[in-house]
């Protein structure tokens, strides 16, 4: 993945200006950096949710709108649509690809088989808990089988018990398909925990402090969280993050 | 706020059995007719303003039955029915269209604003002028004025869709067309119950009154006018109960109506 020439501004504030990144594909990444650094407001110019003043970013040389892409909102309560029933949340993307039923209902099969779901999907969004309904979501953005997962701070509205779940349940997925995953995250422990690649981010104008490797197998559990080789990669990771911070 | 409403409503169904809550939604009712009947009985208010509520009631089954009543009632209710049809179907594509376009909204939002809060009452001798004395004045009278309150709200449900549904079809590859379809034609229609219950409200109050002031031989309006020039105060207070279930009735089925087809609203 390729970032090149990426500008954005808002009003007066100069956000990124003239931003490059080079980035593998096929890994978890993630965003981590201050407060305002536009962490959020970077993966939205990725995706092409927010168009950029000027630069682009290309997918193995496609552009956004050459491939394929899933997108999990922190929000989940606003971007599920409560007049859909969960399943046909699910089926929604694939009816906009022009899939036949039989294919929707196949992939749709095919995703609650996979996430293990043990709740009544024929539920509409708001009679599920927060949990089920990010879990949702994040089913509605796989479901097109895409090239790269957005996910925008996806545990931020969560429970300490469905973070871990759905962490667990990215890190299955990531390990079956292979999938390249973008992730914006707040907490740094969980940033580490999930990711190949953590790219540091400074205060605005947003640079790249750092990206830093994480390298231990998958799947990774508790257990890699007291390695010592965690405990480095964390606490380099903090160093770094203090220094942009007083900067 | 009706969602508010709603939910309130929802949540005091699942605390209370619905005989308990039955029961106490009945006290005030009770009351009030209690309160009636002794302020009639003291003479608290001379019988000259007010007759007794059992007289009264009795007059409302008494010319609901014999017909008199039941036909004037039909007349006001096919006339409101009318005027929020013509409203609903002027109302709801234009309110989308505009809503559609922030820019559009915005070059005729004080022309809105200003008709919204000009009493259309105010127009009845103008539509007398173009349309003549008789239904079709009442109707169009009391039409431009739902109109206006559910263009409005439609325009406003439209305009406030939740960007980040919008912003999560467009991810998925939504065509403009689609997202509008599949996204902000459902995010506005809370919006636009709310419109469509105000409409049929306000077109209700403008028949009554059109009734009773551009000459018409039928409908509640008429029969309070011409009861209370008679002096028949058990039939104008019969009829203005009467006035009241219609009210209350068309309320009663949008709020039905949108429990039903909006079932996420306020959720």
């Amino acid at each position: 993945m390729t970032i090149r020439g990426l500008s954005k501004s808002f009003g007066d504030a100069v956000v990124y200006d003239d931003f490059d990144l080079r980035l593998p594909l096929g890994k978890i990444i993630s965003f981590f950096g201050p407060n305002g650094c536009g962490k959020s407001t970077l993966i939205n110019l990725i995706a092409g949710l927010i168009a950029p003043d000027s630069g682009e970013a290309l997918f193995d040389g496609r552009t956004i709108r050459e491939i394929t892409i899933g997108y999990v909102f922190q929000n989940y309560r606003d971007a599920l649509f409560p007049w859909k029933r969960a399943i046909d949340n699910i089926r929604y993307p694939l009816e906009l690809l022009g899939k036949s039923r039989a294919e929707r209902d196949r992939r749709a099969e095919a995703l609650i088989a996979s996430f293990d779901v043990k709740f009544d999907l024929h539920r509409y969004p708001y009679e599920l808990s927060g949990g089920q309904q990010q879990l949702v979501s994040i089913m509605r953005a796989l479901a097109p089988e895409p090239d790269v997962l957005f996910l925008d701070e996806p545990f931020s509205a969560l429970d300490y018990e469905m973070t871990l779940f759905i962490r667990d349940k990215l890190q299955e997925i990531f390990r079956a398909t292979g999938v390249t995953m973008i992730l914006v995250s707040h907490d740094l422990e969980e940033a580490v925990y999930l990711s190949d690649l953590v790219v540091l981010l400074t205060k605005r104008p947003t640079r790249v402090a750092e990206i830093v490797a994480f390298e231990a197998p998958r799947p990774r559990n508790t257990a890699t969280l007291s390695t010592a080789d965690f405990v480095a990669v964390k606490a380099h990771c903090l160093d770094v993050f203090q220094r942009e911070v007083r900067r | 706020m009706s969602a508010l409403s709603a939910v309130r409503a929802r949540l005091a169904r699942k605390t209370r059995s619905s005989s308990g809550r039955l029961r106490v939604a009945l006290i005030g009712p009770v009351a009030l007719l209690l309160l009636w009947w002794l302020a009639f009985e003291a003479q608290w208010i001379s019988y000259k303003l007010m007759p007794s509520p059992w007289a009264t009631l009795r007059t409302l089954g008494e010319s609901f039955a014999g017909g008199p009543l039941a036909a004037d009632f039909l007349s006001t209710l096919l006339r409101t029915i009318y005027a929020f049809c013509i409203a609903a179907a002027l109302g709801i594509p234009l309110g989308i269209m505009l809503g559609a376009s922030r820019q559009l909204y915005t070059s005729v939002e004080f022309l809105v604003d200003f008709f919204r809060s000009t009493p259309a009452t105010a127009m009845f001798p103008l539509f007398l002028l173009i349309f003549g004395i008789g239904d079709l004045a009442k109707i169009a009278v009391a039409a431009f004025g739902a109109w206006l309150v559910i263009f409005f709200n439609v325009a406003y449900g439209v305009m406030n869709a939740r960007q980040t549904r919008i912003l999560a079809a467009r991810v998925m590859g939504a065509t403009p067309g689609r997202v509008f379809r599949d996204v902000m034609f459902y995010e506005s229609l809370p919006q636009t119950f709310v419109g469509l219950r105000l409409g049929v409200s306000y077109a209700l109050v403008v028949i009554i009154v059109a009734e009773m002031f551009i000459g018409s031989s039928d409908g509640l309006g008429r029969r309070i006018i011409d009861s209370q020039i008679v002096y028949d105060l058990q039939q104008m207070y019969a009829t203005i109960l009467a006035a009241g279930a219609m009210g209350y009735g068309c309320n009663l089925l949008f709020l039905g109506l949108e429990r039903w087809l909006v079932h996420w609203s306020g959720r």
